[in-house]
């Protein structure tokens, strides 16, 4: 691949600036966190390009900001944030990306690792059979005709009415894992075709559930505010997102903008930016769209959630109280959100893209759960499969520098392809093994491509988040079991 | 490249970081877009053993032939997601600058005699390329 060779300036240890001079026709600076090291590897790929390209969309204000984890995408950088003024701006599907409100979600147990070590290979058993997971599976919920519609406007509180979870799941999950005005007249049929068969399951690729403990705290009152309490504690990771339902939506109106783009006269460096204004009747029918398919993805995690608790507690033989197993939080690092922001001394209300980068409100901002308001909201970072995980809180550095947002995982570095090429799956298998990692998947080759490998050493990813500033590194996890879509 | 009449290569897979890519050739625009079709549904599962029992009839119109191929290959996977349906082969009746028809055949997976590989959430319009001159295309996938 051939290097980046485009201009770049050093701010700081963490930070670099792709400055508006670059190219003509950018309408703000790029800004990539990343520390010297990262940053080689970031500019052997186009993705600096990318940063370069989102900075050309209409209304877009601040910079065109890049996360650590920032690896090349399509059209807009994976790791990426752009935000837009609601009056003059874009809104872009391709920045949203085509899993809407892909995300991960935290339960905490009260149970330590010794305690569950032991059945391990039984509990990740049990949890492979509850929660339907792979290319390929169905779904275990038999909709009625016309309920998928209900399951779009209410999103989580659709799956905890009909039993699947508690109502307190609601509280710790981002925007109550309901969005306002998501309206299922604007999602096509195909789309929810696709949805249906899918409710509640994991999917493929890179999504997954993790049983984790925790391996060292950083903040102990902050992580207490959490349920964090020790060393050794049971955790459990769940990540995935709206199946083909958002996969659809992402299609559908991709297509409708590239034709809406010549009628609004914008032009864009690569089709995938395609987007219209943010109050067109296009844009409002895309948001009204992937609010529900972000709401299909919060119902699909809380129904996954509600069998992850049936199976812990029918293997290890505990009652829901005393395994604990509330949710820490839900972030969705997948989506496009309405937004009050300061920008230039003055509020303004913005399209905040994040694609591949996960919210970081404050301690005290209106949109954190009051149980967290002290603390900030957390922010879950997953690792590859084997490796660690992190927890992470919002900071006000963070409001001022990136709309309220910080990266979302380890950032891939090599290709599937690659990955396929250098490494085999019963050698990832045996590797996790070693380390004391109990793996189930129903499919090897996948395996390899999601090796450890071929990603970035998330504690580097964090850690350059952390010492910016935009989020501050809480507790982290190590995985004993893990089940791989 | 081409010998004969007879093709060595139908498609190619091509590297990116988080996706896979394939540039697919043909010797008209038809069987371009027929291997691209072939190429995504040897990503998603091992064709070998796929039989061509079902089909389904496609009619797609778009504003142009980038248009025709981001929605091809979509509507494809619509079939896989919805009828579980693994195609293999394609014919294109017709295909011109906004409008194409084909029949698509393959079967129903069956886990018993499938091997499913990866999943494909979409074709992008990322650096999608359709050359009307070389009838090759280009097309990256969200995997």
């Amino acid at each position: 691949m051939t290097r980046w060779s485009g201009t770049i300036e050093k701010v700081d240890e963490y930070r670099w600036r792709i400055p508006r001079s670059y190219r003509a026709g950018m309408r703000v600076p790029g800004l990539i966190y990343a520390d010297r090291d990262m940053l080689e590897h970031i500019l052997t790929e186009q993705v600096a390009e990318q940063v370069a390209n989102v900075a050309h969309l209409p209304g877009i204000v601040g910079h065109s900001l890049a996360m650590p984890d920032i690896h090349w995408g399509y059209g807009f950088p994976i790791g990426g944030v752009a935000a837009m003024r609601i009056k003059d701006g874009v809104i872009s599907p391709g920045g949203v990306g085509f899993d809407i409100n892909c995300g991960v979600r935290l339960l905490r147990t009260n149970l330590t690792g010794d305690e569950i070590i032991p059945r391990i290979k039984e509990l990740i058993d049990t949890l492979y059979e509850n929660v339907p997971s792979g290319l390929g599976s169905k779904g275990k919920i038999r909709l009625r005709p016309g309920e998928i519609d209900q399951v779009l406007v209410k999103g989580s509180r659709w799956a905890v009415e009909k039993g699947f979870g508690r109502p307190e799941d609601l509280e710790t999950t981002e925007e109550s894992g309901e969005m306002a005005a998501a309206d299922p007249g604007r999602v096509s049929s195909r789309a929810k075709e696709r949805g249906v068969p899918q409710l509640g399951t994991l999917g493929s690729g890179n999504h997954f559930l993790e049983v984790a403990v925790v391996d060292r705290i950083y903040e102990a009152d902050t992580a207490r505010a959490m349920g964090i309490d020790r060393e050794g504690q049971v955790m459990l990771l769940v990540h995935c997102g709206s199946r083909g339902l958002g996969h659809q939506t992402a299609d559908d109106y991709i297509k409708q903008m590239v034709t809406a783009m010549q009628k609004y006269g914008i032009q864009v460096p690569d089709r995938q930016l395609a987007c219209s204004p943010v109050e067109s009747p296009e844009g409002q029918a895309y948001l009204a769209a992937m609010r529900c398919a972000a709401n299909y993805a919060w119902a699909n995690r809380q129904c996954i959630t509600h069998w992850v608790r049936e199976a812990f507690c029918r293997v290890l033989d505990v009652s829901e109280t005393d395994a604990g197993l509330e949710l820490v939080y839900d972030v969705a690092h997948n989506i496009a959100k309405i937004e009050e922001h300061t920008v230039n001394s003055h509020r303004e209300k913005l399209c905040v893209h994040r694609k591949g980068a996960t919210r970081a409100f404050p301690a005290g901002h209106s949109d954190v759960p009051r149980k967290y308001a002290l603390i900030g909201q957390p922010i879950l970072i997953p690792g590859d499969m084997g490796r660690l995980s992190y927890i992470l809180v919002g900071t006000e550095q963070a409001m001022r520098e990136t709309f309220g947002s910080t990266c979302h995982g380890a950032g891939r570095i090599q290709s599937r392809t690659a990955a396929k090429r250098h490494i085999k799956g019963r050698d990832v298998l045996n590797t996790l093994k070693a380390r004391g990692i109990t793996v189930r998947t129903g499919n090897l080759s996948g395996l390899a491509e999601e090796a450890p490998e071929a990603y970035k050493d998330v504690t580097s990813v964090v850690n350059v988040t952390h010492n910016a500033g935009i989020s501050r590194i809480v507790a982290r996890t190590r995985p004993i079991g893990v089940i791989k879509g | 490249m081409w010998i004969g009449r007879q093709a060595v290569r139908r498609y190619q897979f091509i590297e990116h970081t988080a996706d896979i890519g394939l540039v697919a050739y043909g010797q008209t625009l038809e069987e371009a877009f027929a291997n691209a079709a072939y190429g995504m549904f040897s990503i998603i599962a091992e064709l070998k053993t796929v039989r061509d029992t079902t089909s389904r009839r496609l009619e797609i119109n778009e504003v142009d032939t980038e248009g025709l191929l981001f929605e091809w290959l979509n509507r494809l996977l619509y079939f896989f997601d919805v009828e579980m349906l693994l195609f293999r082969k394609f014919d294109i009746s017709e295909l011109d600058e906004n409008h194409m028809v084909a029949v698509c055949s393959g079967e129903k997976y069956d886990p018993a005699r499938h091997k499913l590989k990866t999943g494909v959430k979409s074709a992008t319009y990322h650096l999608l390329k359709v050359d009307r001159e070389k009838n090759q295309i280009r097309v990256i996938f969200d995997i």
